[in-house]
C-alpha cells in the first residue's frame, strides 16, 4: 500500500497561520487525517468537509477540498444533505466534542441510524476551546471548567458508546498521543461504506491544561498516555485496572448497506408513482 | 384549448409548483398543518430521481436543504410556526452563504404550539425578522390553490436568481383549501436553472458579486473547490476581519435583493381604481376581504381591495400610491397587526387607517371586515 509522502498539497498554505494556541492537538488530528486522504488518493474536488463551529471546525477553511463551514452543532445534518445529493462525494465532517454531543447530539445519532456514509471525526478535547473553556458532555468528571469551578459534577458521555448504540457501522478511538495508530484508524474510516466515527481524544492545554494544572502540551499528553489503553490491551487485564481508562482502538467495524445506496434500490423499486405529474 | 381544471389542495398545489420547478430534494419534519407536502413528495420524489429525507427535526431538515442545494440540488422544506422558529438561524446561514432553498411555512396560530389546525397569520413579522442580524428576505403569500402552484414556482426563481432563501408564507386556510385550478403546462411557466461559473478554477471567486450583485457559487464536485462560511467572508470567501469588506457584504446582501425587487413585488387591484376606501389584505383573510368588498359595494360604499402576495420586501410604493386618494385605509389580517404597522409605516401619517384583527383561531368573516367598511363609511 501506498504511504503518504507529502500532504501540503492538501493545505491552503496562504491562510496560515491557524487561529489554533501552541500546543494544540487539532494539527496533529488534521495532520493523521491528511495523510489517510493521501494514501487512498482521494480526489480534493470530491471531497466535501463539513464543519461545525468551535476551534476544530475551524479545520476546514486551512484545507484545500469543498470545505463547508457550517453551524453550531449541525455539520452531520448538512452533510446528509450534501451526500443525498451527490454520494459520489467522500463526505467527511469535522466536529469538537461540545459540536457533536452537546448541541448536535441528534443530528449524530440520527445519521448513525440511518447508516449514511459520512466519516465523523470528532476532535475530542473535553472542553470547549473556542468559547474560552467552559464544559462540555466530553469533560471528564470531577475536572476543571470555566463553568464547572468546582469541578465538574457531571458523568461524561462515552462518544464510541453512543455511535454504537445509535448503529454506527464503523466505531473508533484514537488520540493525538499515538498518531500513527489514528492515521490507520482514518484510513479505514475512510474505506468504509457507512457512517464512520472516530473520537479523537486531543488536548487543548490553553483552557482544559491551565484550568487542570497541565498548562504545556507535553504534560498533557502525559496524561493522556497515562489514562488511556489499547483495546487489545484490555482483554488480558482484570476489570479494575481497566476502570477509569480511556479505551482506544476499533470497536466495530461491520458492513451493511449504506443508506444512499439503499435509497438508490428504492428509487427501482417503488419509484413508479402513477399520478406523477 | 381550454385547459384542464383540477380539484386540488392547496398543499397539494405547493408540491407540483416546486416539481414543476425543478424541486428534487425535500427535507423534512411532520407538522400540521403542513405535512400533506411531505407526505405527497414522499412518493412523488423517489419517482423522479429525486431525494425525500425525513429528518430528526426542523433544524436538521433546513440544514440538509442547504447542504444539497451546495451540492447542486433545488431544495425546498416545509413547516408551521414551532418548527419555523428552529430554522431560523440556518435559514440565516443561507443568506449568509447565498445558497439557494425555498422554505414552506404554513402558518397556525401562536404563540408556541398555539392551534394546530387554526388559522392565523402570525408570522408575518418573524419571516421578516426571525433570523438575527440585518438582512432582507423575500416572503411571498398566495391566497388561492392555483396561485400557491404559480408562487410555488417563483419562489424557487427568485431564490435562484438571488442565491438567497425565500419563504412561501401559506395559511392553514390555503393549505388545507380544495378547489379547481388550471395548472400551467410544461413550458408555460419560465423556470430558472442553477447558474454555474464560467472562469476557470485558477481565476474563479466563489463570492465575486457580477453585474446584478449576486455571485455564482459553484455547486460541490464540479472542480471549483473554495470555502464556505457563516462568518463574514471575503470574495473567495474566507473570513475577514477587515471592516471595508465586511460592511461591504453585508450591504450587498441586502441590496442584491432590493435592486430586483420590482421583477417580484406582487399584487393584486380589485376595485380600487375609484374607491374611497381602500382595504389591504392578503392570503386567506384576503378572501374574505373580497367578499366584504362586494358586499360593501352592494349598498353603495365605495371601496376596493389590495391583495399583497409579496409581503416582504413589503412594496411600499405601490401601497403609498394606491391608498394615495383613499380617505380610509384598512388592513384586515389574521394577527394583532403586523402588516397594518407596516401600511402606517409608509402611509402620509395624516390619512385615516383603521385596523381588523383577528386571532380567535377561526377564518376572519366578511362581515367582521365589512363592519369595519361601513363604520369607515361614516
Ligand atoms: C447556536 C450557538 N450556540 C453557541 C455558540 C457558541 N459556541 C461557539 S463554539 C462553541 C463550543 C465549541 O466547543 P467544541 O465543539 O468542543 O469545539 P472546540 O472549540 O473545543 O474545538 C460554542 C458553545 C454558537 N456559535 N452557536
Amino acid at each position: 500500500m501506498k504511504r503518504s509522502t507529502g500532504i501540503g498539497k492538501y493545505m491552503r498554505l496562504d491562510r496560515f497561520p491557524t487561529i489554533w494556541c501552541a500546543g494544540c492537538g487539532n494539527g496533529q488530528v488534521v495532520g493523521a487525517l491528511l495523510r489517510a486522504i493521501d494514501t487512498l488518493e482521494l480526489p480534493q474536488d470530491k471531497v466535501v468537509l463539513v464543519s461545525g463551529i468551535g476551534c476544530s471546525a475551524r479545520a476546514s477553511g486551512y484545507l484545500d477540498f469543498n470545505t463547508f463551514h457550517t453551524t453550531h452543532g449541525r455539520p452531520v445534518a448538512f452533510a446528509t444533505g450534501v451526500k443525498l445529493a451527490n454520494p459520489d462525494l467522500h463526505v467527511l465532517v469535522l466536529s469538537g466534542d461540545g459540536d457533536t454531543t452537546a448541541i448536535g447530539g441528534n443530528h449524530f445519532i440520527h445519521a448513525a441510524r440511518r447508516n449514511i456514509g459520512i466519516k465523523l471525526f470528532i476532535f475530542n478535547n473535553g472542553i470547549y476551546g473556542m468559547t474560552g473553556g467552559q464544559c462540555s458532555p466530553l469533560t471528564a468528571h470531577a475536572c476543571n471548567a470555566t463553568t464547572a469551578p468546582n469541578g465538574n459534577m457531571d458523568t461524561p458521555f462515552d462518544i464510541c458508546e453512543l455511535g454504537k448504540a445509535a448503529g454506527a457501522t464503523y466505531v473508533a478511538r484514537g488520540a493525538t498521543y499515538s498518531p500513527v495508530r489514528l492515521e490507520a484508524m482514518m484510513t479505514d474510516a475512510l474505506r468504509h461504506d457507512g457512517f464512520a466515527v472516530i473520537d479523537c481524544v486531543t488536548q487543548c492545554p490553553t483552557y482544559f491544561g491551565r484550568m487542570n494544572k497541565m498548562s504545556s502540551a507535553a504534560e498533557m499528553l502525559q496524561w493522556q498516555k497515562e489514562r488511556t489503553i489499547t483495546l487489545e490491551r484490555t482483554a488480558s487485564l482484570p476489570a479494575h485496572a481497566v476502570k477509569d481508562k480511556i479505551i482506544t482502538g476499533v470497536f466495530r467495524s461491520e458492513r451493511k448497506p449504506e443508506y444512499t445506496a439503499l435509497y438508490h434500490n428504492f428509487r427501482q423499486q417503488f419509484g413508479k408513482d402513477k399520478d406523477h405529474v | 384549448m381550454i385547459k384542464q381544471r383540477k380539484l386540488m389542495q392547496g398543499n397539494e398545489a405547493c408540491v407540483f409548483g416546486a416539481l414543476y420547478a425543478g424541486l428534487n430534494f425535500f427535507a423534512g419534519y411532520p407538522i400540521t398543518p403542513s405535512t400533506e407536502i411531505a407526505e405527497t413528495l414522499a412518493r412523488k420524489l423517489p419517482a423522479i430521481g429525486g431525494n425525500f429525507i425525513q429528518m430528526e427535526d426542523e433544524i436538521a431538515s433546513i440544514a440538509a436543504c442547504i447542504g444539497a442545494s451546495l451540492a447542486g440540488a433545488k431544495a425546498m422544506t416545509a413547516t408551521s410556526g414551532p418548527g419555523f422558529s428552529l430554522m431560523q438561524e440556518n435559514i440565516g446561514y443561507a443568506i449568509m452563504t447565498e445558497i439557494p432553498c425555498v422554505v414552506v411555512n404554513v402558518q397556525r396560530l401562536g404563540p408556541s404550539t398555539g392551534g394546530p389546525t387554526a388559522p392565523a397569520q402570525g408570522d408575518v413579522m418573524q419571516a421578516r425578522w426571525g433570523t438575527h442580524g440585518d438582512h432582507e428576505m423575500v416572503v411571498l403569500t398566495p391566497a388561492g390553490v392555483e396561485e400557491v402552484f404559480t408562487l410555488t414556482v417563483k419562489a424557487f426563481n427568485i431564490a435562484e436568481t438571488l442565491r438567497t432563501p425565500v419563504i412561501l408564507l401559506m395559511d392553514e386556510v390555503i393549505a388545507h383549501l380544495r378547489e379547481g385550478a388550471s395548472p400551467p403546462e410544461a413550458g408555460e411557466l419560465l423556470v430558472v436553472a442553477r447558474k454555474e461559473p464560467k472562469e476557470s478554477p485558477a481565476e474563479y471567486l466563489p463570492f465575486k458579486p457580477q453585474d446584478d450583485l449576486v455571485p455564482v457559487p459553484a455547486s460541490f464536485g464540479t472542480g471549483y473547490r473554495y470555502h464556505v462560511t457563516g462568518l463574514y467572508h471575503d470574495e473567495a470567501g474566507f473570513p475577514t476581519g477587515n471592516p471595508e469588506k465586511i460592511d461591504r457584504l453585508v450591504r450587498r446582501l441586502k441590496h442584491k435583493i432590493i435592486l430586483h425587487q420590482e421583477k417580484f413585488l406582487f399584487y393584486e387591484e380589485y376595485l380600487t381604481n375609484d374607491a374611497d376606501i381602500i382595504l389591504i389584505s392578503y392570503g386567506a383573510s384576503a378572501r374574505s376581504a373580497k367578499a366584504a368588498v362586494n358586499d360593501a359595494r352592494a349598498v353603495g360604499i365605495s371601496v376596493g381591495l389590495l391583495r399583497l402576495i409579496t409581503l416582504w420586501p413589503f412594496p411600499s410604493t405601490a401601497v403609498s400610491r394606491i391608498c394615495a386618494n383613499a380617505s380610509v385605509v384598512i388592513t384586515a389580517e389574521m394577527n394583532l397587526g403586523q402588516i397594518y404597522a407596516e401600511v402606517c409605516r409608509v402611509l402620509d401619517s395624516a390619512q385615516r387607517t383603521l385596523s381588523v384583527t383577528h386571532v380567535d383561531g377561526t377564518l376572519i368573516a366578511p362581515q367582521k371586515i365589512l363592519a369595519a367598511i361601513k363604520e369607515a363609511a361614516k
